[in-house]
């Protein structure tokens, strides 16, 4: 078992290398970018959603704390590594709170999903009120509504004027999700990994084995924060503005709809389905016949109604069912070959 | 004095916005289990019926009391029958699919409607008290949610439909097994909160200006004051809006509209910290 998902992931790994060189070469690298950084922060859901059973409506929480966390540091510091390093520890710090004071309360589903719905709405209203100039933290005004622009972007450690942008950025942010990746793999494939599947399955059977449940989520809650951080790190640098709207619902509902059709249960599949959506998304933008929610919300509601596990999962599990009649039928037409499970 | 009635004014009517705005939301929680996160765009739809019978000629209280609560109870009724009724008893799928309803109707609303804002004037003129200026729709609003909460009760309580309504939510089974169809009563109770929650446009539209996403601007709140009163439908409703509608009122009269929502936010999250049950999974249990 252990064999056959590491082959899995080096060959996600393999492919994602192609696919990483053949992309620029069908679609411009400002797009593609983008599409990456929103393919870190399904799988930053993807995670504790499909593996830990924590079904988070705020993600977009620690997607924008990073970025504005990123981009207050820059403008205070000027260089972009510690500020790229703080992107990512603040907002895993604040979900690894959050973290604890719910899963210490015993919050459990649609609890959970008002709390972190809850928080995302004070940020968002907290930031866009924050227009006035007296909210400034060092040299950077919140700039409310607004959001910041202007600070500086990702630069070669050590060096501030060697910017990284354009080209050089897609290739930096699909290293990072190719490191993610596969760290959060050996972390799935760690027992810390087996322990938040088992949770997800029963809860109360893994407690009763001595592991602390609470302390187990508000971990894997955690790093979610953490790889969300990272991905509003990115978009910070990317978009080179941070706005209110990082936090807003519609944000939240879109990672949450990449995951559900991508796949839950899976890492690659919330991945795909927010580079696919992303790309659709962006592709309806530049017409105007038909309004870009409506598309998404219909995609939502067939989804949850005909291929509730999502669309890569629904796949696999065809091209299984196929495979297996292929292979059931194989040895009635070759005569007698030994059944499988007599080898 | 006079501010003092303007303060008690102030508090009774965002008290009462939160009860119009989640009472459509607290009889499909309470009675169903089905939370229903479209609520916000059947409120934007019977904002816009609304505006568009009146812009047609028909009389301002017939469109907010009649026609909007009417149109939102038929779409809840489309909605129900081609979506929800296959997605009863797992949560989770059934906040999905509304969420998606909600991307849904926004989209529709915007290619329809358009992006721009549309309004009409509120019906009733307001009146001096003191030295202050007393908005008059204010006091109608309170009025709606009062008669509001007692015709929800009085339905759920006294009438042959209510008892089976209650009936079947506690075992859909005996229900059935006494002649009743659990299907219809669903169906019934979905229209009965989507005509609410078109009410509660209709009535709260001629406050604002409409735009598509308009709805989402409620849904939170309704969501939140919903879950923190708990499974009740009745008192469940009262109290988390008389515990937010203070917190909010308070906060914005002594700071800014900004600080009170946020502290009706902070508020929602501390008491489901200590109450993960809400209000009424702890204190009044077993209440309609």
């Amino acid at each position: 078992m252990a064999g056959s998902q590491a082959t899995g992931t080096l060959w996600v790994l393999l492919a994602g290398l192609v696919v990483m060189f053949v992309a620029p070469l069908v679609v411009e690298t400002y797009t593609l970018t983008l599409l990456v950084i929103y393919a870190m922060l399904a799988l930053s859901l993807g995670l504790i959603w499909g593996f830990g059973g924590i079904l988070c409506f705020g993600q977009t929480a620690f997607f924008g704390l990073g970025a504005y966390t990123y981009a207050i540091m820059a403008i205070n510091i000027g260089e972009s590594t510690v500020p790229a390093l703080l992107g990512i520890l603040v907002p895993a710090l604040f979900a690894a709170a959050l973290g604890a004071m719910m899963f210490y309360g015993r919050l459990s589903d649609v609890y959970l999903g008002v709390v972190t719905l809850v928080v995302t709405l004070i940020f968002f209203k907290f930031m866009n009120s924050t227009a006035g100039p007296e909210y400034q933290i060092g040299a950077a005004r919140l700039g409310g509504f607004n959001g910041i622009p202007g600070f500086q972007t990702l630069n070669v450690p050590g060096d501030p004027r060697a910017y990284i942008y354009d080209r050089s950025l897609y290739y930096v942010c699909f290293l990072a999700l190719l490191i993610v990746y596969v760290l959060v793999r050996l972390l799935l494939a760690s027992p810390f990994g087996r322990i938040a599947v088992a949770i997800r399955e029963n809860e109360r059977r893994v407690e009763l084995m001595g592991y602390d449940a609470r302390l187990q989520k508000a971990l894997l809650f955690t790093v979610g924060g953490a790889i969300a951080g990272l991905a509003g790190t990115l978009y910070a640098s990317w978009a080179e503005i941070v706005t209110p709207g990082m936090f807003s619902l519609g944000q939240s509902a879109e990672i949450i709809i990449w995951c559900i059709v991508g796949g839950l249960g899976t890492l690659v599949g919330p991945m795909l389905g927010a580079v696919l959506l992303g790309y659709l998304k962006f592709r309806l933008g530049q017409q105007s016949a038909i309004d870009n929610s409506l598309i998404l919300g219909l995609i939502l509601v067939v989804v949850v109604l005909a291929l509730p596990r999502g669309v890569l999962p629904s796949l696999m599990a065809l091209w299984e069912r196929r495979r297996r009649r292929l292979s059931m039928r194989a040895p009635r037409r070759r005569g007698r070959r030994p059944e499988a499970s007599d080898v | 004095m006079d501010f003092a009635t303007v303060v008690i004014l102030d508090i009774l009517y965002s008290i009462a916005v939160l009860v119009l705005i989640s009472a459509g939301l607290a009889v499909v929680f309470g009675m169903m289990r089905v939370i229903n996160l479209a609520h916000g765009e059947f409120m934007m739809l019977g904002g816009y019926a609304t505006i568009v019978s009146v812009n047609a000629g028909i009389n301002i209280w017939v469109a907010m009391l009649v026609v909007a609560p009417l149109v939102v109870g038929l779409v809840g009724l489309a909605v129900e029958r081609l979506v929800i009724r296959f997605l009863y008893g797992r949560l989770v799928d059934t906040m999905l699919a509304t969420w998606g309803l909600s991307l849904f109707f926004i989209g529709a609303a915007s290619m329809i409607f358009g992006n721009t804002t549309t309004g009409i004037s509120t019906p009733v003129a307001g009146f001096a008290l003191g030295a202050y200026q007393i908005n008059g729709y204010n006091l109608f609003i309170i009025l709606v949610a009062t008669a509001l909460l007692v015709a929800v009760y009085a339905v759920l309580r006294g009438t042959r439909l209510g008892l089976v309504a209650r009936g079947t939510m506690q075992r859909p089974d005996m229900a059935s097994a006494l002649g009743y169809s659990a299907d219809r009563v669903y169906m019934t109770t979905f229209f009965a909160g989507s005509a609410l929650a078109g009410l509660a446009g209709g009535v709260l539209a001629p406050l604002v200006g409409l735009v598509p996403t308009w709805g989402t601007a409620y849904i939170a709140k309704a969501f939140i004051t919903v879950i923190s009163g708990g499974a009740s439908v009745i008192v469940g409703l009262l109290s988390g809006s008389v515990l937010f509608g203070l917190v909010s009122q308070a906060f914005t009269i002594l700071f800014t509209p900004v600080v009170g929502e946020v502290a009706l936010l902070v508020a929602a999250v501390i008491l489901l910290r200590l109450l993960p049950e809400g209000i009424t999974g702890r204190f009044f249990r077993g209440r309609l």
